[in-house]
């Protein structure tokens, strides 16, 4: 089945082999091409400074913050924000922001590694497919059809009983095993446009292993579609954490994720709103810098793109991409 | 043509058949209708739980083969199987199918229909206000999961009927049961449609005009436009009948595969909203362990993959002359 998603624009880009002297030079003057041309953007670097506080928000702050996300202030129920609880307490009297801090720390590593990993597949799997051909690539396209027909939500829903009471890795597992298929498949048809390539076919004759001439010369080669889509999936993956969360499918108590936070909030929410807007606005924050940053990021890795150069005239495409979204 | 979808049916329908097969099992794995029968006051004799659940075929110590082996030879006469209150899973299916298309139809017609124009509204004008403004927004609504969107909704509706003092948003159900006459019903239903559609709507213009920016974008660009203007047809009729008709082609499969998304997507907004449709279904089925509803629930979203992906398949032959079936 084919699923088209006119989202990833592979950038016709392939650097030198790596290794020698003026090809690193190459390269370094490259990376901080990227990072001027990054830097240009306005948005994205509002996206990175935003994606900062945040991290800093949620992993630094709990420590010089009075309360602790466990801890219950029986002197104040259902408070709305003040100096003494910055985001309010819940009727239990657990403090908002402490609760809020701790869902961030918990929904970003989820929402990181699933992306590292479902990246990592979907590059190994769609290269493997496209390198070998015959039968593995037939039986591998096979295996992402299926999992495209499978309704990711609810096998992962159907799951979560079966992972009440383990760590929340197996979470993160589950997550990255249904997003990576789509990824796989345009890594799939790129590299049928690179096996065929001198680089590769020299390493080939050359007696290189596949495995080595896959890592090392073709996935190199579409590096910049890789971070881009990274990047989206780490975005893709908060919001599915943060959604199956919300119906009590994912980050199980007493374990606490943004989601859960949500959840938790929004039955009170219409009396008393701070429960729902704050963990809230934090969710969509972070999502939303992941999305300039992503944005940001194909710009600058995209020689076609204009949109990261400077006072460019307004000829070429500037794409954006809002792919893997579960909702 | 023919042929060539024929193929794709039969390869479609396998893979149908084996996700379905493999969610029945997952779930069978995952599920214990038993616990639904713990805490019951009074107690249930463990005896008679164990017959009404080996009568609805639900029994855990039942080997899961031969569970799924009754529950197939069933499916394959076109019954579903029973739920763990005991009813027919075939009745709750037809009724909530209903109840998600009717959220859905409209939705789905306004929300890409919308996404289409303001997606090229956007490339026509690109990097003008009017375009900032919209690629802000659908990354804004973009970064949002459906509940956020729903709840916020939900809470500015309740904001909006205090300021009023009295109820002009309804944000829970289909519709007003207490009601008579078929003005007021058309009424109260429109009351109730308002929300749900509106959370629906904004998350797929969103969506789409993204996608739809940018094939706009390559088209405006492109030799056939520069040519129907030195035609001598003016730019608004050469955008609208050359340009919109080529960049909305690649955008279709995607609509159509939406479609899927939208009928388990939809499980927050009905579940937030109180529809009693498909995606609720799902959310609760999982929640009182009701294996045969699940597993009803997970043939359905892989027919609705099977029928899009074929229904995409049909349009985009149908209307990109370019594409060569064999």
């Amino acid at each position: 089945m084919a699923v088209q998603t006119p989202s990833v624009q592979p950038p016709a880009h392939v650097p030198a082999a790596p290794g020698d002297q003026p090809a690193k030079r190459r390269a370094n003057s490259r990376l901080r091409l990227t990072a001027v041309r990054f830097a240009r953007n306005r948005m994205a670097l509002f996206g990175l400074v935003m994606l900062v506080l945040l991290f800093l928000m949620a992993y630094v702050s709990p420590l010089f913050y009075k309360w602790d996300y466990t801890e219950l202030d029986f002197t104040a129920f259902q408070k709305p924000p003040s100096a003494a609880h910055w985001f309010g307490t819940d009727q239990t009297g657990s403090d908002l922001f402490a609760l809020t801090a701790r869902g961030m720390q918990k929904s970003l590593v989820i929402g990181i590694l699933t992306g590292l990993i479902c990246t990592f597949v979907a590059a190994a799997v769609g290269a493997s497919a496209g390198y070998f051909g015959g039968w593995t690539d037939r039986s591998l396209m096979w295996v992402v059809d299926l999992l495209l027909v499978m309704p990711s939500f609810l096998i992962i829903a159907v799951l979560s009983p079966l992972f009440q009471g383990t760590t929340w890795l197996v979470f993160v597992v589950l997550l990255a095993a249904f997003s990576w298929m789509i990824t796989g498949r345009v890594v799939r048809s790129m590299t049928l446009t690179l096996k065929d390539r001198e680089f590769v076919k020299a390493a080939k004759y050359m007696g290189v292993p596949a495995p080595v001439i896959i890592f090392r010369h073709i996935l190199p080669s579409m590096a910049s579609m890789l971070i881009i889509d990274g990047t989206i999936q780490v975005g893709a993956a908060i919001i599915g954490e943060t959604s199956l969360s919300y119906f009590g499918f994912g980050v199980q108590s007493p374990d606490v994720s943004l989601g859960t936070v949500i959840a938790t909030g929004t039955p009170a929410a219409p009396s008393f709103p701070w429960l729902f807007y704050f963990p809230a606005g934090c969710l969509v924050l972070i999502c939303l810098s992941i999305a300039f940053i992503g944005d940001g990021l194909r710009d600058a890795l995209d020689p076609n793109s204009s949109g990261a150069k400077a006072r460019a005239p307004r000829t070429t495409k500037k794409s954006t991409s809002t792919e893997g979204r579960t909702s | 043509m023919g042929r060539y979808l024929l193929r794709r049916l039969i390869n479609h329908v396998a893979l149908v058949l084996i996700a379905a097969s493999l969610t029945y099992f997952l779930a069978a794995i995952s599920l214990n209708p038993r616990a639904n029968f713990a805490g019951r006051n009074p107690p249930v004799a463990a005896s008679s739980v164990t017959a009404t659940l080996n009568d609805y075929n639900l029994n855990p110590d039942t080997p899961v083969v031969v569970r799924f082996a009754h529950w197939a030879n069933g499916v394959a006469h076109g019954d579903l199987g029973r739920t763990v209150t005991g009813g027919e899973v075939n009745d709750e299916f037809g009724r909530r199918v209903g109840v998600s298309t009717r959220l859905l139809l409209i939705a789905t017609i306004l929300g890409s229909i919308g996404g289409v124009l303001v997606g090229a509204w956007g490339a026509i004008k690109q990097y003008r206000a009017s375009d900032r403004v919209t690629t802000l927004a659908s990354f804004f609504v973009l970064a949002m999961p459906v509940f956020v969107i729903a709840v916020t909704f939900k809470l500015w509706a309740i904001d909006i009927n205090d300021a009023v003092g009295h109820k002009v948003i309804e944000y829970t159900g289909e519709y007003d049961p207490g009601l008579t006459g078929t003005g007021e019903i058309l009424a109260s239903r429109l009351q109730h449609l308002l929300l749900p559609s509106l959370t629906l709507i904004v998350i797929q213009v969103a969506l789409y005009s993204r996608y739809q920016r940018s094939t706009m974008l390559d088209v405006l660009g492109s030799d056939f436009l520069r040519t129907a203007r030195a035609k001598g047809l003016s730019r608004r009729a050469a955008l609208m009948k050359h340009g919109l008709r080529t960049a909305v082609l690649p955008v279709v499969p995607l609509l159509v595969y939406n479609v899927v998304l939208l009928f388990t997507g939809a499980t927050f907004t009905e579940k937030i909203f109180g529809w009693h449709g498909m995606g609720e279904w799902l959310v609760n089925s999982i929640s009182t362990n009701d294996v045969n509803a699940v597993a009803a629930v997970g043939m359905f979203t892989a027919s609705v993959v099977l029928i899009a992906g074929l229904l995409s398949d049909v349009l985009y032959a149908a209307l990109d002359p370019r594409v060569r079936v064999r």
